[in-house]
């Protein structure tokens, strides 16, 4: 808001402030791996190690880190999804039914994408026209897709016996795993819609002010129907991606994603009232959440010091970023 | 206007298409093979007696050893003319599960078999079903009060760790390995179960003078399992054993071990499912033993839920009574045995 309404100079320190806070989230993960060094200094000297557990991080992050653009586009629209991770469970399962499978490999990525979008849809024709808050839901697609898929696969995990979805996760390009290539390329898409294309603008604008949005000739409705339709998409993209890692789907599946994914776009300086919030930033929120884990684990400290320090880290990000707004509004305000 | 009625027909019709497709998709058969007892003829307990209404309720988790106990219960009521089984979805809390066994119990079964959430939770409806006159049979999650049971049968936790603590001790021992790097991957951390199984490993490996090296608790998902499995391998460039509490998790830690290609170290599973006891007999991955915790307990509590519910006792023992305590061995099941307990997997 403050954007539209500052002049250019202000304008221009605005962009330095996003660019601050990506350089925020670059130095905690330099502090982290500084961390690692100290701490393992004897895995830290073997550079075929050191390859290899970037790329481990980024590929821990790959299911993650799609989600989370997924979601950083609902929540600069002024959303909210907590189904994310359910719509993942139902889009995995459905996929690897033994009749699904039978389709081969092209039907089970098809049918994870369609069922993706479909939850999505649903999920945003019950917020645009039914009225729902999105926090309700988002919250009743949560609970009862995860029902479905119980439901669908008998409680049962699903086996993956498809050799294409599950060398997925084994196969590489120029010696970096093809998740970590569909990161990039969902990363570079996420940014691309948002930043170069008038549906990225009108992303900002509803979540900024769905009223002005209207006024000014935007679709509102449409335009969030749409939004969490781009989720689903992402969800089922993510579905697939960790169907192939771990050979098989269950209604369990990705458990607690939507909060990892609303806690790194966040992180990254997605303004959890909509519009405003980066791609980039969210990509890093992801990075340095899986780093952490990283870190935890090469040091064999308890994951439930882990999740304390991850929730330290959300409040700190969170309070920088009031800090910094509250600074600037007085800054205008002068 | 005609272009955008084009565009209306082509979206319409991909949704329906793909609709048609989804809805082809959905049919599942997960060919379940319960584990039963078929009683042969000559035992006396076998044949036909007073009828007995068995009311059953177990959480609706969603994990494949749950299912099964639910299946195999089912199943083996089934197995009798004279058993009736009444069963009930105890929801998605233990509080829920305290309203549903007050309904069970308003229905007047002869035996109440119940897997409670959490064994403390549920003492108090355990009491309330016994002092109604209905004997109560829990299943695994044993209520801290003795009267709040008429029996309990259960898995050995501490036991499940011990077995699987002394196999890797005695093949290190054996291999002449003098101070290895030992990983686990329990389940979720919080459950007093994941504890006890990581406290009975953790003896079984001191009695060798071998200790955990890192610990990366999953959550009995295999997508969880793939996790932690991933950042374990990272953290231990070189292994040599590595126990992993759960074979439904085992799914995605034997998929991360084949990503990140490592095969130096051998592995435990934990429950001995179907897929695990097929991996071992085949023997072509690091998976070479897997130590029970069976769901056929399940069945078991049926049947002498059934005896409890006739007065009779249990043929092979003097007593005439079904005893009040019954603990399951934790068995381990390698490549030798494995087509043994090939029917037993769930």
């Amino acid at each position: 808001m403050i954007a539209e309404t500052a002049p250019a100079s202000q304008k221009k320190w605005r962009l330095d402030d996003n660019a601050v806070r990506n350089l925020g989230l670059v130095g905690v993960l330099v502090v982290l791996v500084i961390i690692g060094i100290v701490t393992k200094p004897e895995l830290y000297s073997d550079p075929t190690w050191v390859r290899n557990n970037v790329l481990t991080i980024l590929q821990q992050a790959s299911a993650i880190g799609v989600v989370t653009v997924g979601m950083t586009f609902v929540i600069i629209g002024g959303g909210i999804d907590l189904s994310v991770g359910a719509i993942i469970a139902l889009a995995g399962v459905w996929a690897t039914t033994l009749a699904t499978q039978s389709h081969g490999a092209i039907g089970m990525i098809f049918t994870a994408l369609v069922v993706g979008i479909a939850v999505g849809l649903v999920n945003g024709v019950l917020i645009s026209y039914g009225r729902l808050v999105p926090f309700i839901a988002t919250l009743a697609m949560l609970v009862s897709a995860r029902g479905l898929a119980a439901q669908i696969s008998g409680k049962q995990t699903q086996v993956s016996a498809n050799d294409t979805i599950n060398s997925i996760a084994t196969t590489k390009l120029l010696g970096v795993p093809l998740l970590v290539w569909i990161l990039a390329v969902v990363v570079a898409a996420g940014w691309v819609l948002l930043n170069r294309t008038t549906f990225g603008r009108r992303t900002v604008a509803v979540g900024g002010n769905p009223e002005a949005a209207r006024l000014a000739g935007i679709n509102v409705k449409r335009h969030t129907v749409l939004l969490y339709a781009l989720s689903g998409l992402c969800c089922g993209i993510a579905a697939i991606m960790l169907t192939s890692q771990a050979t098989s789907a269950q209604a369990a599946m990705a458990n607690l994603y939507e909060l990892d994914a609303i806690a790194a776009a966040i992180i990254g300086g997605t303004l959890l009232s909509g519009g405003r919030g980066t791609i980039i930033g969210a990509l890093f929120g992801v990075l340095v959440f899986s780093t952490i884990t990283n870190l935890f684990a090469i040091n064999n400290l308890s994951t439930e010091v882990q999740n304390m320090v991850k929730g330290g880290i959300i409040v700190a990000a969170v309070l920088i970023q009031q800090f910094r707004y509250r600074s600037l509004t007085q800054l205008l305000k002068r | 206007m005609s272009a955008l009625s084009r565009r209306r027909v082509l979206f319409g019709g991909a949704a329906v298409g793909a609709g048609a497709l989804l809805t082809a998709c959905t049919s599942n058969d997960p060919g379940t093979d319960a584990q039963v007892k078929t009683n042969a003829s000559g035992d006396a307990n076998a044949a036909a007696g007073q009828k007995v209404v068995i009311g059953f309720t177990a959480p609706a988790a969603d994990h494949g050893w749950i299912a099964a106990i639910t299946n195999n219960a089912k199943a083996q009521a089934a197995q009798y003319s004279d058993v009736e089984l009444k069963s009930v979805e105890a929801g998605a809390d233990a509080a829920a599960q305290r309203a549903a066994i007050s309904t069970l119990i308003a229905q007047k079964p002869t035996v109440i078999v119940m897997l409670p959430w959490d064994g403390k939770e549920l003492n108090s409806a355990g009491l309330e079903a016994m002092k109604a006159g209905i004997p109560v049979v829990n299943l695994d999650r044993a209520f801290p009060s003795a009267a709040a049971y008429r029996l309990q049968i259960k898995g050995d936790n501490y036991g499940m760790g011990l077995a699987a603590g002394q196999y890797i001790g005695e093949q290190l021992k054996a291999k002449g390995v003098s101070n290895p790097i030992i990983g686990e991957i329990p389940g979720i951390d919080s459950l007093e179960l994941t504890q006890e199984r990581t406290q009975g490993f953790n003896a079984a490996l001191a009695v060798y003078g071998f200790k955990v090296a890192n610990r990366r608790p999953a959550e009995f998902t295999a997508d969880s399992g793939q996790a932690a499995a991933t950042a374990l391998l990272q953290a231990l460039p070189k292994m040599d054993a590595l126990w992993n509490h759960d074979d439904d998790q085992g799914i995605g830690v034997l998929a991360a071990i084949k990503q990140a290609n490592r095969s130096e170290f051998f592995m435990v599973g934990g429950a001995g499912s179907k897929s695990a006891i097929d991996a071992i007999s085949k023997d072509d991955s690091v998976l070479k033993a897997t130590v029970t915790y069976s769901p056929s307990m399940a069945s078991s509590a049926i049947s002498l839920a059934r005896l409890i519910g006739q007065g009779k006792g249990m043929s092979d023992l003097v007593e005439l009574q079904v005893p009040k305590e019954i603990t399951l061995a934790s068995e381990t099941i390698t490549k030798d045995n494995a087509a043994k307990y090939a029917k037993l997997g769930f």
